[in-house]
C-alpha cells in the first residue's frame, strides 16, 4: 500500500474526471499500456507474432497464393459479364451464333467454381493455422505462468494472470477469426478492382477512382475517432461490470446497510456513462456508413453520367459500363468492413504485447541445466550461510546456518516478520537464497528439478485451495495414482473421514458445487490429507492449523504425531500447544535463530524468550 | 421450488416469441424512432430498386436511341437518389442508436433494481458471473435484435418479394431463375444457422472450461508448486485447449462450407442469367439496359436472402436471452417488508423457538428451536464450533434470511412485520468477511449512513481503531477494494466495524469481526466498543475469550441449538463443551503478541 505517488496534485485533476464515490487510485499498468496503443505489431508483439508464425512459413505462402487465385476468380466475373454483353450478343444478333456467349458463360462457371474451391480451402486452412497459433499461445503462456516463481505471482496477482489467458487470448482469437480473412480480401479487392477499372477504360476508370481521396479521408477520420471511442466504451463497460459484480457479490452488506438506493444511483450513473459512450460510438458509425454509401452512390452517378456520354459517343461499350457498375458495387463494401477490423487489430496488438511481456519474464528459480538425480531420500535439510532479502535494502535473513537431521520435527517460533515463513519458502525453493546454499540430503536445491524436489518437500499453508473436482481428486492431487483405499486411509488419519462421509456423495462430492459449504477448517483437513498422501520426506506446515477451531486442531495434532513419525518436519505455529510435539524448538528474531533446543531444555533453563513465553502461558492457565 | 430461488442457474429456461413480446414495453417510449426506422428502411428498399432502373433507362434511352439530351437529367436523378439513400441510412442509424441504447439501458436498470431486492437465498444460489452475463451479453443480444434483427427481418422479406416481382415483370423466365436460386439459399442458411448456434455454444462452453483451468492454475499456484504438479495441470490445460481447437475447427469448417455455398449460388445464377439474358437481348426480347439492371438487382438480393438465416438465428438467441432476463424479473423477492415502524425503539431483541434451513436444502435444519432474549442495552456473546450455525443466526435479525419456524422480534414486533428499511436501520452487522467496494474509503464507511458528518466518521473510525484510513495516500478519498488500494484482513475488519458503528443501530451484530486483529489492536477496539455497547443491544459471535468478555452473558450454540446460557466464568467451570471451545484460547494464544507483552 506504499506504492502510491505523493497525492498532492493528483486528486483535483482526477476528481474532475471521476465522480467522488469512485475515489482516487493509481492508474493500472495494463490500463495505461492500453491507452498508448496503436496498431503496429512492433517490439514485443511483433517478435512474438513472427516467432509463432515461423513454423508455418510454407503454409502462409500457400495461403497467399490461394487467396490471390480466389480474388482473381471473383474479380473476373464482372469482367466476363462485360465480355458476354459485348462479344456474346452481337453474333446472336447477326447470325444466331451462340458459340462466343457459351464460351464466356463456361468461363463464368469455371471462375465461380474456382473461387468456391479456393475460398473453402483458404478458410479451412487459415482457420487451422489460426487455431494452431492460438493453441501454441495458450500452451506457452500457461506453462510459463506455471514456471514463474511464487514471487512473481505475488506481485502480478491472479486476476491479471487469468485475464492474460482469457481476454487477451480472446482478442487474438478475434483477430484470427475475423480480421485476417477480411483484411486480405478487402485489400486485394481494392487493389484488384482499381486495376481492372483502369484497364477497362482509362478515362472512366480515373473518374471513378477520383473518389479515392475522399474515401481515404473519411476512413482515416473514422479509424481515429472510433479507436478513441472504442477505448472509452471499454473503460465504461468495465465500470459497469465492476460495480455490478461487486454489488451482487456483496449483496449481504448492501441489504444489511440499506445501501440499495445509493447503489442504484451509482449504477444508473455508470450505466448512463456506458450508454453515452456507446451512443458516441454508434453515431460515429451512423456518420461513417452512410458517408461511404454517399461517396459510392455519387461515384456511380458520375460514372453513369460520364460513361453514358462516352457510350453515346461510342468510346465505351454497354458491357464496359455494366462492368463498371458491378465493380463499383464490390469496391465500396469492403471499405465499410476494413475500418471495423481496426479495433480488432488494435486489441490484438495490445494483447500480444502483454503476453510477450509475460513470456519474457525469467523464472526466479530456474530449472537446473544438468539436474542431479536423487536416489533415496532421507530428508536432511541444511542451510549453509544463507542470506536472503526481498528488497535490496533490507535483509530478511542476514546469514543462517542450520541443519535439520532427517526425521526431526522442529518448531519455529518468533514474532511476525522474524523470517519464519521465509525460511520455509527457502526450504521449498519458492525462492533462492541471495547468498549461501540450501541443501536436501547434501544436494544443493538448485541442482534438483522442481518435480524431484516437490515430490520430497511439501508445504501446507493456511491457503487451502481446493481444485474443482471431487474430494477424492483433491486428496489425490499430490499423488494421482493413489488408490481409493489409500485416499481414505489418509483422510482417516487426519480425522477428515467422518465429515467427508457425511457429505451427500462422500468422497465423490464435487467441491465446486458443494465447496461453498465446506468450512475453512474442513478444507484445511482435506489439504492436510492431501499432503499426507503425497508422503514427502520433508513436510513443512506454515500456520497450517490456525484456521481450525480448537477441537479440530487437537484432532489434527494427534494425527500429526503419527503423520510426522519418520519424516523431517518444520512447524511454524502460533499456539504453544502445537509446539509441544516438536523435538526441537527454534526461536527466531530478525532472521536469526536466537534460541535452539528441545522444548524441555528451553523451558528448563528458566530464562530466555521461550521460557518466558511458557511461563506466561502457565500463569494464564492458573 | 421456492419462489425466490429462480430456476436452475445453469439451464436455459424455455424461450419463445412470447418472451420477447413480454419485453415490448421497453420499446414504447421509442415508438417514433421505431416508426422512422421502419419508414426509412422501406424507402431504402425502394431506392435499391430505383437506382438500377435509372441505369437501365440511361442505357436503353440515350445510348441505344442516340438521345444525348436525356443523359443529364437521368444522371442527375441517379445522383439525387444516391444522395437520398445515404441520407436515409444516416437518419435511420442516428435515430436507431439513441433508441436501442435507451432500451438496453432501461432494461439493465430494471435488472439491477430487481437483483438488489432479491434476498440472500437467491444470491447464494446464483454466482455473480451468471448474473453478469445476463446484464451484459443477454441485454446486448436483445438490443441487437430490437435495433437490427427485428427491422431487417421485415425489410429483407419485403425486399426479396418486391425485387422478385420487379424481375418477373421485366423478363419472367429469368425472374423464375432468380426466384429458384433464392430458395436453396434460405433453406441452407437456416439449416446452417441451427448447426452453427449449437457448435458456437459448444465452443463457448469449452472456452469456459479452459478459463476455469487458467483460473485454477493462477489461484492455486502455490498449492501446485508445493506438490510439484505444474506438469500435471499443464497437461490438463493442454488437453482442454486441444479439445477446444478441435471443436473450433469443426466450427471453422462449417462456416467455410456455408460461406462458399453462399458465394457460388449467386455466381451460378449470374451465369444462367447472362446466358439466357444475352440470348434474349440478341433475339430482341430484352434490352441491354434491362440485362444490366437485371444482374445488378440480382446481386442486390444476395445479402437480404443470405442474411435471413443469420437474422433468424439472432431472433432465436434474443428469445433465449429474453427468457433468461424474464426469469429474474419473474422471481418475486421472498423477503418483503411489512408496514410497522417502531416509534421509539429500545432494542429488545428476542428469538422465539427459531428453526432455520437454507431454502435450497429445506430438510437440513441448521438451527433448531433457538430461543434467546436480549434486554435493551445487553450484550450476549455467541460461542460455538465451526458450522454450529452462529453466522446464520445473526443473519436472521436483519432478515437477510427468514426463519423457517418461530419468530424474531424487536421490541415485541415480529421483524417480518417491520418495514424492511426501518428494520435494517435498527440493526447493523459487522461481518467476519467484510465486503469492500471499489470506491472511496468514505463511501465504504458510510455505507449505512450516507449523510454522516465528518465528525461522525472520525468518531466511528476511532472506535474501530481504523485511523489508518486517514493515512492512506488520498485520505478518505482513496479508492480501496479490488480496483484500489489493497488492505490487510485486519484493516478490512476494522473498516467494517467502523461501518457498523457509524450506522448507530439499536442492535449491533458483530460476527467474529475481530478475528484478524492482533491481540493488541483487539484490546484497543474492545475498550472503545464498551462505550458503544453500553447503550446498544449487542450480539457478538466470538472465538476468543477476550471477545467473550465484551458480553454480559454467553450463549453456547451446539449443532444448531442453544444448550447453555450464562456467565462466562460459570460456563467455563461447569460446561466441558464450552471449556473445550474456549479454554485453549484462554491460554495465551499468540506467541508473537505475548512476546511483545513480555518484552515490553
Amino acid at each position: 500500500m506504499s506504492t502510491a505517488t505523493p497525492p498532492h496534485d493528483q486528486p483535483e485533476s482526477d476528481e474532475r474526471r471521476q465522480p467522488s464515490w469512485r475515489g482516487v487510485a493509481q492508474v493500472d499498468d495494463d490500463e495505461a499500456a492500453e491507452r498508448e496503443r496503436s496498431v503496429r505489431f512492433s517490439g514485443g508483439s511483433g517478435a512474438l507474432l513472427r516467432e509463432l508464425l515461423a513454423p508455418y512459413r510454407r503454409a502462409i505462402w500457400l495461403l497467399i497464393g490461394v487467396v490471390v487465385v480466389e480474388n482473381a476468380a471473383r474479380l473476373s466475373i464482372p469482367y466476363l459479364v462485360k465480355e458476354g454483353i459485348d462479344t456474346g450478343i452481337p453474333p446472336i444478333r447477326t447470325d444466331d451464333d451462340l458459340t462466343p456467349l457459351t464460351i464466356v458463360v463456361c468461363l463464368v462457371l469455371v471462375a465461380a467454381v474456382t473461387q468456391a474451391i479456393s475460398r473453402n480451402f483458404f478458410l479451412v486452412r487459415s482457420g487451422l493455422l489460426g487455431q494452431n497459433v492460438l493453441y501454441e499461445v495458450r500452451r506457452r503462456v500457461f506453462r510459463h505462468f506455471q514456471v514463474l516463481s511464487p514471487a512473481f505471482h505475488d506481485d502480478y496477482t491472479s486476476g491479471r494472470v487469468i485475464s492474460r489467458q482469457t481476454s487477451d487470448v480472446d482478442a487474438i482469437y478475434e483477430m484470427l477469426e475475423t480480421g485476417f480473412d477480411g483484411l486480405i480480401t478487402a485489400a486485394l479487392t481494392l487493389v484488384g478492382t482499381a486495376g481492372i477499372l483502369l484497364f477497362l477504360d482509362l478515362k472512366l476508370g480515373l473518374v471513378a477512382l477520383a473518389c479515392g481521396p475522399f474515401l481515404f479521408l473519411l476512413t482515416n477520420w473514422f479509424r481515429r475517432a472510433s479507436s478513441a471511442s472504442y477505448r472509452i466504451t471499454r473503460e465504461k463497460v468495465a465500470l459497469v461490470i465492476v460495480h455490478f459484480v461487486e454489488s451482487m457479490g456483496g449483496v449481504q452488506a448492501v441489504q444489511a446497510f440499506r445501501r440499495e438506493p445509493r447503489n442504484q444511483e451509482i449504477f444508473d450513473d455508470v450505466n448512463d456513462q456506458y450508454r453515452r459512450a456507446n451512443l458516441h460510438a454508434f453515431r460515429l458509425v451512423a456518420f461513417f456508413m452512410p458517408g461511404i454509401k454517399l461517396i459510392g452512390n455519387v461515384t456511380i452517378a458520375v460514372v453513369l453520367l460520364y460513361g453514358g456520354y462516352l457510350a453515346y459517343n461510342g468510346d465505351v461499350t454497354v458491357g464496359v459500363l455494366a462492368a463498371f457498375l458491378l465493380y463499383l458495387r464490390q469496391f465500396f463494401e469492403p471499405m465499410m468492413e476494413i475500418s471495423q477490423f481496426y479495433n480488432t487489430f488494435q486489441s490484438a496488438s495490445a494483447a500480444l504485447d502483454k503476453l510477450a511481456g509475460v513470456l519474457r519474464e525469467e523464472p526466479g528459480v530456474p530449472e537446473p541445466d544438468e539436474p542431479h538425480r536423487l536416489q533415496e531420500t532421507h530428508g536432511e535439510v541444511s542451510f549453509d550461510a544463507v542470506r536472503f532479502s526481498y528488497t535490496e535494502d533490507r535483509d530478511v535473513i542476514p546469514g543462517l546456518d542450520l541443519t535439520v537431521p532427517a526425521g526431526q520435527t522442529i518448531a519455529l517460533v518468533g514474532t511476525t516478520g522474524a523470517g519464519k515463513t521465509t525460511l520455509a519458502k527457502l526450504a521449498t525453493r519458492f525462492y533462492d537464497p541471495v547468498e549461501g546454499t540450501v541443501r536436501l540430503d547434501g544436494v544443493d536445491l538448485r541442482h534438483l528439478t522442481a518435480d524431484d524436489l516437490r515430490e520430497r518437500v511439501v508445504m501446507v499453508t493456511q491457503e487451502n485451495y481446493l481444485f474443482s473436482g471431487t474430494i477424492a481428486d483433491n486428496i489425490r492431487f499430490g499423488r494421482p495414482e493413489a488408490s481409493m483405499a489409500e485416499v481414505e486411509r489418509a483422510a482417516t488419519a487426519l480425522g477428515a473421514h467422518d465429515f467427508i462421509m457425511a457429505l451427500p456423495e462422500g468422497y465423490q462430492t464435487d467441491v465446486a458445487n458443494r465447496g461453498g459449504r465446506l468450512s475453512a477448517g474442513q478444507r484445511q483437513l482435506v489439504a492436510f490429507a492431501r499432503a499426507f498422501l503425497a508422503d514427502p520426506a520433508v513436510l513443512i506446515l506454515d500456520e497450517a492449523t490456525s484456521s481450525l477451531d480448537v477441537p479440530s486442531e487437537r484432532l489434527v495434532q494427534q494425527a500429526l504425531q503419527t503423520v510426522l513419525a519418520g519424516r523431517t518436519a518444520v512447524i511454524i505455529a502460533h499456539r504453544l500447544s502445537t509446539v509441544e510435539i516438536a523435538d526441537r524448538v527454534l526461536v527466531m528474531e530478525h532472521g536469526r535463530i536466537v534460541e535452539d533446543g528441545s522444548p524441555a531444555e528451553l523451558i528448563g533453563s528458566g530464562e530466555g524468550r521461550f521460557a518466558d513465553l511458557h511461563d506466561a502461558w502457565l500463569e494464564s492457565l492458573a | 421450488m421456492a419462489t425466490d430461488l429462480g430456476h436452475d442457474p445453469d439451464s436455459n429456461p424455455p424461450a419463445g416469441v412470447h418472451s420477447l413480446w413480454r419485453l415490448r414495453g421497453y420499446l414504447k417510449p421509442h415508438r417514433v424512432a421505431l416508426t422512422i426506422m421502419l419508414l426509412t428502411s422501406l424507402a431504402g428498399v425502394g431506392l435499391t430498386i430505383a437506382i438500377p432502373l435509372v441505369t437501365k433507362a440511361i442505357i436503353d434511352g440515350p445510348i441505344t436511341n442516340r438521345d444525348l439530351g436525356a443523359v443529364l437529367p437521368l444522371g442527375l436523378l441517379a445522383l439525387g437518389l444516391g444522395v437520398l439513400e445515404a441520407a436515409l441510412i444516416f437518419w435511420r442509424r442516428w435515430v436507431q442508436s439513441n433508441a436501442v441504447l435507451g432500451v438496453e439501458t432501461a432494461m439493465r436498470h430494471d435488472l439491477y433494481e430487481r437483483l438488489q431486492e432479491l434476498p440472500m437465498g437467491f444470491h447464494s444460489r446464483w454466482q455473480s458471473g451468471q448474473l453478469l452475463s445476463r446484464a451484459t451479453t443477454d441485454l446486448s443480444g436483445i438490443r441487437r435484435f430490437f435495433g437490427f434483427g427485428m427491422l431487417f427481418l421485415l425489410i429483407n422479406i419485403v425486399q426479396v418479394i418486391v425485387v422478385t416481382i420487379v424481375l418477373l415483370n421485366m423478363y419472367w423466365p429469368l425472374g423464375l431463375v432468380v426466384g429458384a436460386a433464392a430458395v436453396p439459399i434460405v433453406a441452407l442458411s437456416m439449416r446452417f444457422e441451427k448447426r452453427y448456434v449449437v457448435i458456437s455454444r459448444q465452443v463457448q462452453d469449452e472456452q469456459g472450461d479452459l478459463a476455469t483451468h487458467a483460473e485454477e492454475g493462477a489461484v492455486g499456484i502455490r498449492v501446485i508448486k508445493s506438490f510439484g504438479r505444474g506438469e500435471h495441470v499443464s497437461l490438463q490445460y493442454e488437453q482442454a485447449a486441444d479439445k477446444l481447437r478441435d471443436t473450433s475447427m469443426v466450427k471453422v469448417r462449417l462456416a467455410a462450407k456455408f460461406w462458399t455455398f453462399l458465394e457460388i449460388i449467386p455466381n451460378l445464377a449470374v451465369a444462367v442469367v447472362l446466358l439466357l439474358g444475352s440470348i434474349g437481348v440478341g433475339r430482341g426480347s430484352l434490352t441491354p439496359g434491362e440485362l444490366v439492371a437485371f444482374i445488378t438487382l440480382l446481386l442486390s438480393l444476395v445479402w437480404p436472402v443470405s442474411s435471413l438465416g443469420v437474422i433468424l438465428a439472432m431472433a432465436q438467441e434474443a428469445m433465449t436471452s429474453a427468457a433468461r432476463i424474464l426469469e429474474i424479473f419473474d422471481t418475486e423477492p421472498a423477503i418483503v417488508g411489512g408496514t410497522e415502524v417502531i416509534a421509539e425503539p429500545r432494542g429488545h431483541l428476542r428469538l422465539e423457538h427459531v428453526d432455520f434451513a437454507f431454502p435450497d436444502a429445506p430438510d437440513e435444519l441448521v438451527l433448531r428451536d433457538v430461543s434467546l432474549d436480549l434486554a435493551p442495552g445487553e450484550t450476549v456473546a455467541l460461542v460455538g464450533a465451526t458450522g454450529s450455525g452462529k453466522t446464520v443466526l445473526t443473519s436472521l435479525v436483519p432478515r437477510l434470511y427468514d426463519v423457517t419456524a418461530g419468530r424474531v422480534t424487536i421490541d415485541g414486533v415480529d421483524v417480518r412485520e417491520l418495514d424492511l428499511k426501518h428494520l435494517r436501520s435498527l440493526v447493523a452487522t459487522a461481518f467476519e468477511e467484510p465486503t469492500l467496494f471499489s470506491m472511496s474509503a468514505r463511501e465504504n464507511v458510510t455505507l449505512g449512513r450516507a449523510d454522516a458528518s465528518d465528525a461522525d466518521i472520525d468518531e466511528a473510525l476511532d472506535i474501530a481503531q481504523a485511523g489508518f484510513v486517514r493515512d492512506l495516500p488520498w485520505g478518505l478519498d482513496t479508492r480501496i477494494g479490488e480496483q484500489g488500494m489493497a488492505l490487510s484482513g485486519g484493516q478490512r475488519q476494522r473498516l467494517a466495524l467502523a461501518r457498523a458503528v457509524l450506522a448507530r443501530p439499536k442492535v449491533l451484530v458483530l460476527d467474529d469481526t475481530l478475528s484478524a486483529l492482533d491481540v493488541h489492536t483487539e484490546k484497543l477496539v474492545e475498550d472503545a466498543l464498551q462505550s458503544v455497547l453500553g447503550s446498544t443491544t449487542g450480539l457478538v459471535v466470538a472465538h476468543r475469550a477476550s471477545t467473550v468478555l465484551l458480553a454480559d452473558r454467553v450463549a453456547l450454540l451446539q449443532d444448531g441449538t442453544i444448550t447453555h446460557v450464562g456467565d462466562h466464568r460459570v460456563l467455563l467451570a461447569e460446561v466441558p463443551a464450552y471449556r473445550e471451545l474456549l479454554a485453549a484460547d484462554a491460554e495465551p494464544s499468540e506467541l508473537s503478541d505475548l512476546d511483545e507483552a513480555v518484552t515490553a
